[in-house]
């Protein structure tokens, strides 16, 4: 694998005359030292080298990623964006306390993050309702679980409206379509009030239509209750759509490439210059724009 | 928006179905007719049908001021089964969605009771059986005026034993599951012990259980309770080590600690597997229930069968077996309508 010389600002592209793009961020090796985060007053989450290696069935050892720093401010909407395979997953159930890192250290609030809670909630990519359980009962789960539904009944009920899903709250999950079913898997960990929603593509496996509809939903939310929000996703525009700061990640091993700041107002347009401009640009770093992308870096 | 659309479309969907099984007027009406027809037929085969080869007339009962040969009984009988299917199908004629369920059965009752009156000519009317094995229905309903009580007393007596046996085999059997589903230890030191000794009949554990146990019945009941344990606790334990891990981890990330973890999580999701356990383990049981009576017991259906073998009143082997028939039906029902209701979050997303 080479990494390719990257003249100005370590993307490739030319970042002078692009404001957006963190020219703090060199190349992409030396992005954990000069991470482009806020200051640290702001800071919500921090992730400090982070590495993590694992073992296929072969005994082959495959370097998921290394050496990953990141900071989050408190309210902010990051997205991670990158190759199939680049170890998004694995840094996400890293900060949610799903998986250990080897070394390095996830730091939430000042605490280090050792085990799952409803601190940081997730969002799995698709199927991780509960069957069994109707849409309300998924929705209060978290409460549930924490012996706090008694007084906090009521949002269930808020959460519902808020979600477009009222008269579907006796549905069960396989009654229910795939986009709504996301909904209320998002709204099942909003509702535990988490430091940080982390968001492994929630919209993968759906149409566009209801994508976007989902990702209009997901910004009214974020606006409405100012949860700090950490999605991944392959979709440039989601990314561009969503975010405050968009990280850049390669695969093997899994690294922090670069950082994109989307400073466009919201409610942004799709088809804006300012979008497009910073579209092109992603798509340039992830070597996407010319016809034929290098093969490692397919999405 | 169109998410509001779900309910008309499933609306429509629902009355196209149903279109198709609508059972038109003229049609039900036959319907009706066809199911007590045959009850009809054997009930004037027996009034009608002369009696050949039995000079002395039948002995007759008095029961509740009412005097009856064994044919008034078996007459009695049909006419009130003409009245329960006829009853059923002016009740089916205005509930359209139980048109078409009693509609199916119509054939099968009219064979029913077409079979009754060849039976009853064969067996009773003309005695071309070999007797006493083969009684007409007449004579089995007989057993009913002679001991209707006595059969009573140990039809109650296997109720008990079964409930008894059942309930704690079934409790035992998710305990154990649970715990070998959930802990490898337990999985390491338990699931040889279940696997070895499951297979093994439970009534071969009668020499032993008869001299363990203080009394016949809790021998039996733990005849009963083994033959559930086995299957209840490795379906559960499948049920509850097959959860798919995304599960948990979804439950972790909203705050849930090991018991929602255990009782919300991996028991709902072992749930349909604990049924299949326990439907395997319910025929199980009948076969020892009754195996356990005969061999051991001072009451119960099977002890009754054992009993009336001795003296050749094999109609009253056929009634201890008629009764059984309803007995297990009405207990496979009920587990039936547990389980639909447990596993209602299921309808429609497995097949049947
Ligand atoms: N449990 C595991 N065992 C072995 N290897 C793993 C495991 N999980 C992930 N990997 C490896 O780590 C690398 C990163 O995986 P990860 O799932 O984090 O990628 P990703 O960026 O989320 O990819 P995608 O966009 O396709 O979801 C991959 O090469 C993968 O093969
Ligand atoms: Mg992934």
């Amino acid at each position: 694998m080479s990494v390719q010389p990257l003249p100005i600002g370590g993307l490739g592209i030319d970042a002078i005359n692009r404001p957006h793009i963190d020219t703090s961020a060199k190349r992409a090796d030396i992005a954990r030292s000069e991470n482009p985060s806020p200051s640290s007053d702001g800071e919500i989450l921090k992730i400090d080298s982070v590495t993590r290696t694992y073992t296929d069935a072969e005994g082959n050892t495959v370097e998921a990623l290394r050496d990953v720093s990141l900071s989050v401010k408190r309210g902010e909407f990051v997205s991670i964006i990158g190759s199939s395979g680049c170890g998004k997953t694995t840094l996400l159930r890293m900060i949610a306390g799903l998986d250990a890192p080897e070394s390095g250290e996830l730091v939430l609030n000042g605490e280090r993050i050792a085990r799952p809670s409803q601190k940081l909630g997730y969002v799995f990519q698709q199927g991780s309702l509960f069957p069994w359980q109707t849409v309300e009962q998924n929705i209060s789960a978290g409460l549930k679980a924490r012996g706090v539904y008694k007084e906090r009944k009521a949002d269930v009920k808020t959460y519902i409206e808020l979600i477009g899903l009222t008269g579907f709250e006796k549905s069960f999950p396989h009654q229910i379509s795939g986009g709504m079913a996301q909904r209320v898997a998002i709204a099942r960990a909003l509702i535990n009030n988490p430091a940080v929603l982390l968001l492994d593509e929630p919209m993968g496996a759906l149409d566009s239509l209801t994508r976007a509809d989902i990702q209009c939903k997901l910004l009214e939310l974020w606006k409405k209750r100012n949860t700090t929000m950490v999605l991944v996703t392959h979709d440039v525009d989601e990314a561009i759509f969503l975010s405050d700061r968009i990280v850049i990640m390669t695969p093997r091993p899994g690294k922090i490439q670069g950082f994109i700041s989307v400073k466009i107002p919201h409610p942004r347009h799709r088809g804006g210059i300012e979008f497009l401009s910073i579209r092109r640009d992603i798509l340039e770093v992830l070597h996407l724009a010319r016809a034929n992308p290098a093969p490692e870096y397919m999405i | 928006m169109n998410l509001r659309k779900k309910s008309g479309g499933a609306a429509l969907v629902f009355s196209g179905s149903a279109a198709n099984k609508t059972v038109s007027n003229a049609k039900f009406i036959w319907m009706m007719a066809a199911s007590v027809a045959g009850f009809l037929l054997a009930l004037l085969a027996n009034a009608f049908f002369p009696q050949a080869a039995h000079s002395a007339a039948f002995k007759e009962y008095t029961a509740l001021g009412v005097t009856l040969d064994m044919n008034g009984a078996y007459r009695l009988t049909l006419a009130l089964l003409i009245a329960l299917y006829a009853g059923g199908g002016i009740f089916a004629y205005f509930a359209p969605s139980g048109r078409a369920k009693y509609a199916k059965r119509a054939a099968f009752l009219f064979a029913l009771g077409a079979a009754l009156a060849l039976w009853d000519i064969f067996g009773t009317k003309l005695s071309l059986l070999p007797q006493p094995f083969f009684p007409g229905p007449a004579k089995i309903i007989e057993s009913f005026l002679i001991e209707g009580g006595y059969i009573w007393q140990n039809t109650l007596y296997s109720l008990r034993l079964f409930a008894v046996g059942f309930l704690a085999g079934v409790a035992f059997g998710i305990g154990t599951g649970i715990l070998i589903g959930w802990f490898p230890k337990a999985y390491y030191w338990v699931y040889p012990v279940l696997k070895t000794t499951g297979v093994i009949p439970a009534v071969a554990w009668m020499p032993f259980a008869l001299t363990l146990f203080p009394t016949p019945f809790s021998a039996a009941a733990f005849l009963i309770i083994i033959c559930v344990w086995f299957p209840v606790a490795s379906l559960t334990a499948a049920g509850i080590s097959g959860t798919p891990k995304t599960y948990f981890e979804a439950a972790r990330t909203l705050g849930a600690k090991t018991p929602y973890l255990v009782f919300r999580v991996a028991i709902p999701h072992a749930m349909p597997n604990i049924f299949t356990g326990i439907s395997t383990a319910t025929a199980f049981a009948f076969t020892t229930l009754v195996i356990a009576e005969m061999m051991g017991q001072p009451g119960g259906l099977g002890y009754y069968i054992n009993a009336s073998k001795v003296w050749s009143a094999y109609y009253k082997v056929f009634a201890a077996i008629v009764v059984m028939a309803i007995l297990f039906s009405v207990i496979m029902r009920a587990l039936e309508l547990v389980r639909g209701r447990v596993l209602r979050w299921q309808k429609g997303m497995v097949k049947s």
